[in-house]
C-alpha cells in the first residue's frame, strides 16, 4: 500500500457460517446442462449418442426378445428366422455347461460350482468370520480338492471322468481359474525377481518373462499340445488340458509380473527406507509394507489382465478342448439347427455369459479400490 | 522453547565412525568422517544441502553403504554382515523429512508393526507400547486414523512414536521439520526436546537452530563431504572459527 492512501486495518473477528450452495449448483437441471449440454460441442455429441442408441437399440430389443422364439424347438425357430432362437440355448444348456462330462455324475460339477460360488461369496462379504483362513482355503486346498472331485477318486466311489470329457463353461472356468490363481502370485515372485539386486535372478526372470510375452498364446498352446509330446520318452503322456492349463498360467504369470512391476515402481524409496530402518527384513517388508501397497495401485491392472485371461481361454478351442465357445460352435454343426438364426442367438450367448463374467469382476475391481482408498498420501 | 537438562553423557562409546569415505560412483560424497557420539549425547548436524550431513547419519543404519573407514554402534562393526546390520538397526530408530509412514495402515498398526514382526512380541503388549508412545507424542486420539487423514505434524509425531516402539537406543533425525508448516514445527521440536530431557541418544540433522543452541550438546558443520567444525553450541554460534561456517550462520540467521 502507498503513503499517500489512507491506510486502514481490516479485521473481521466473527467467522462466517457456512451456506449451503445455491440449488442453481446443483439438482438433476445443473447435471443435465454439465454433463450433457455443456456447450455446442458437447451438445452435438449426446444428440449423435442418442442418435447411435435409437439406430441400434430398437432394432436388438426387437431381435432380441419381442421377435424372439422363446418356446418350443427347432420348428418353432424355423417358422420364424427372423427373431432369437432360444429354445437352442435352452434344449443344449446341459452340453453348454458341462460338456461331454458323464451324465450321472454331473453333481458333481454342481458341488464344486456351488462351492466356489460359495467361497467367493465368503470373500467378498467383508463382515464374513474368518475370511484370512476362507481365502487361503480357495486359493490353496479348493483347487486341488476340486481337481480330485471333478477328475474323480475311484477308491471314494467317485468314478475318474477324463479330462477330454470336460467342456462347456465348466471347462472355461477351470482353465480361467487356474490362469488366476496361479498368475498373481508367480507374477509377484517374477516381479520381485526382475527387481532383485542379484543379477542371476534377475537375468532369470526378464528371460522368463520376456519370453512368455513374446510368444502369441495361439503359439504357446500348439506347442503345448503338438511339441511338448514328443519331447516326452515313449509312454510318458501328459493330460492335454493339464497342458493347456499350465501355458495359459504362464503366459498369464509374465503379463501379471509386468504390471505388478509398474506398481511396484510407483512405491516411494521412502517406503523401503521406513520400513528397513524399523528392522524389517526384505521378506517382510515386502509382504507387510511394499506389496499391500503396490498391488493396491495396480489393481485395475490387475483386473485388466484376469479379464484378457479370461476371454483369452477361448483359444483352447483351436487345440480341440471344447470351452464354451467351443461347445456353441460344434453345436451349430447339428443339422437340426441349420436355422439362420441359430447362429446368432449361439454367439449372442456366448458373448453375453463372457460379457457378465467379465464385468462382474471390473465392478468387483472398483468396489476393492474404493474400499482400500485410505487417503493416499505417504 | 522448553529448557533442558544438561545431557548426563556417560563415556561409553554409542557410536564410533572413523576414517569413512563414500562414493557415489566417481563421486566423493563424505571423505574421511570420523565422530565419536557418547551413549546420552545429543549431536545437531547442519550444513548446506548436498554437504553429506544426511548421507553421513543414513550410513548409520545402513540406508546408504560405505566404501571406505569403520562404524560401530553399540560396539557392533557395521559390515555386509546382515546379522550386525539387523541388529543395529533393531537399536537405531529412524525419522525422515517426509516421515515415511506407511499409509496403508492406520496410525496404531503402523506403530506395532515392527515389534510384531521384529521383536515377535505379542499383540496386546504392542499395543499398549504403541498406546504408551502415542500418549506421550500427544495424539493417542488419532491411533485408529490413517496418516493420510493426519497434518503433517501429527504425522511426524506418529513417525516419531513409531521408531520408539522398538525401545531404540539411538534415534536418528534426517531433517524431521523441513517438510513442515510453521505452525507445525514447534509440536515436533517439544517432541525431541522431550526425548533428549529423557536422555536419548539422538543425532539430528536440522536447520532449527534454536533447537540446537538448546538441545544439543555439541553441533557440527558439514560442507561438501566434510566435517568443518564441531563444537559446543555456545562457541560453535557466538565464535565460529572456520570462514565457511561464519558464512553459513550469517546467511541462514541474517533473516
Amino acid at each position: 500500500m502507498s503513503e499517500s492512501t489512507q491506510s486502514k486495518a481490516v479485521v473481521n473477528d466473527t467467522l462466517i457460517e457456512a451456506r449451503p450452495a445455491p440449488s442453481s449448483a446443483t439438482g438433476p437441471l445443473r447435471w443435465l446442462q454439465d454433463n450433457l449440454f455443456g456447450g455446442w460441442g458437447n451438445t452435438l455429441l449426446t444428440l449423435l449418442s442418442l442418435w447411435l442408441i435409437w439406430l441400434v437399440l430398437p432394432g436388438a430389443l426387437q431381435w432380441s426378445l419381442i421377435d424372439a422364439v422363446w418356446t418350443g424347438g427347432s420348428d418353432a425357430c424355423r417358422a420364424n428366422p427372423d427373431g432369437a432362437c432360444w429354445p437352442f440355448i435352452t434344449q443344449r444348456w446341459d452340453q453348454f455347461l458341462y460338456g461331454f462330462y458323464e451324465e450321472s455324475e454331473r453333481w458333481r460339477v454342481n458341488l464344486v460350482l456351488a462351492g466356489l460360488f460359495a467361497g467367493i461369496a465368503w470373500l467378498v462379504w467383508e463382515r464374513a468370520p474368518a475370511r484370512n483362513l476362507v481365502g487361503l482355503f480357495m486359493l490353496f486346498g479348493f483347487p486341488l480338492l476340486a481337481y480330485l472331485f471333478l477328475y474323480g477318486v475311484p477308491a471314494l466311489g467317485l468314478p475318474v471322468v477324463s479330462t477330454d470329457q470336460w467342456g462347456g463353461f465348466m471347462l472355461t472356468l477351470v482353465i480361467a481359474l487356474t490362469g488366476i490363481v496361479v498368475s498373481l502370485p508367480l507374477g509377484v515372485v517374477l516381479a520381485l525377481g526382475r527387481r532383485s539386486q542379484m543379477p542371476v535372478v534377475r537375468s532369470l526372470c526378464i528371460i522368463f518373462i520376456e519370453f512368455w510375452r513374446g510368444v502369441p498364446l495361439i503359439t504357446v498352446l500348439f506347442m503345448a499340445s503338438v511339441m511338448f509330446p514328443l519331447f516326452l520318452p515313449d509312454g510318458v503322456t501328459v493330460d492335454q488340458l493339464l497342458r493347456a492349463m499350465v501355458g495359459v498360467s504362464l503366459f498369464a504369470s509374465a503379463y501379471m509380473a509386468e504390471v505388478v512391476r509398474g506398481g511396484l515402481q510407483a512405491i516411494s524409496k521412502g517406503q523401503y527406507e521406513g520400513a528397513s530402518s524399523l528392522g524389517l527384513g526384505y521378506w517382510q517388508s515386502m509382504r507387510l509394507v511394499i506389496l499391500p501397497q503396490a498391488l493396491k495401485i495396480v489393481i485395475p491392472g490387475i483386473v485388466n489382465t484376469f479379464i484378457g485371461l479370461f476371454k483369452d481361454t477361448t483359444l483352447v478351442l483351436i487345440i480341440g478342448l471344447l470351452d464354451l465357445l467351443g461347445m456353441v460352435q460344434s453345436a451349430l454343426a447339428d443339422a437340426q439347427w441349420s436355422i439362420r438364426s441359430v447362429p446368432y442367438t449361439g454367439y449372442v450367448f456366448v458373448g453375453f455369459v463372457f460379457w457378465c463374467s467379465c464385468y462382474g469382476m471390473a465392478i468387483y475391481s472398483r468396489r476393492l479400490e474404493e474400499k482400500l482408498n485410505t487417503g493416499h498420501s505417504k | 522453547m522448553n529448557t533442558v537438562t544438561p545431557s548426563a553423557a556417560s563415556d561409553e562409546v554409542a557410536i564410533a565412525i572413523s576414517g569413512m569415505n563414500k562414493w557415489y560412483g566417481q563421486f566423493h560424497v563424505l571423505r574421511d568422517i570420523n565422530l565419536s557420539v557418547r551413549r546420552g549425547e545429543r549431536i545437531v548436524v547442519c550444513g548446506p544441502s548436498g554437504s553429506g550431513k544426511s548421507t553421513m547419519i543414513r550410513c548409520i543404519n545402513r540406508l546408504e553403504e560405505h566404501q571406505e573407514g569403520s562404524i560401530r554402534v553399540n560396539g557392533i562393526e557395521l559390515n555386509n554382515d546382515l546379522k550386525n546390520i539387523d541388529a543395529i538397526r533393531r537399536d537405531v530408530g529412524m525419522c525422515f523429512q517426509h516421515f515415511n509412514l506407511f499409509p496403508h495402515l492406520t496410525v496404531l498398526e503402523n506403530c506395532t508393526l515392527a515389534p510384531l514382526w521384529v521383536r515377535r512380541i505379542s499383540r496386546q503388549e504392542a499395543e499398549a507400547t504403541a498406546m504408551k508412545y502415542l500418549e506421550r507424542v500427544k495424539i493417542p486420539e488419532q491411533a485408529n486414523k490413517y496418516p493420510g487423514q493426519l497434518s503433517g505434524g501429527q504425522q511426524q509425531r506418529v513417525a516419531i512414536a513409531r521408531s520408539l516402539c522398538m525401545n531404540p537406543k539411538i534415534m536418528l533425525f534426517d531433517e524431521p521439520t523441513s517438510a513442515l508448516d510453521p505452525e507445525m514445527i514447534k509440536e515436533v521440536l517439544d517432541v525431541m526436546v522431550e526425548l533428549a530431557d529423557e536422555g536419548m541418544t539422538m543425532i539430528c540433522v536440522t536447520h532449527e537452530m534454536g533447537f540446537a543452541r538448546t538441545v544439543a550438546d555439541r553441533v557440527i558443520f558439514m560442507d561438501a563431504g566434510q566435517i568443518i567444525e564441531e563444537n559446543d553450541p555456545e562457541s560453535f554460534f557466538n565464535n565460529p572459527q572456520s570462514e565457511r561456517t561464519q558464512l553459513f550462520l550469517s546467511q541462514i540467521l541474517e533473516h
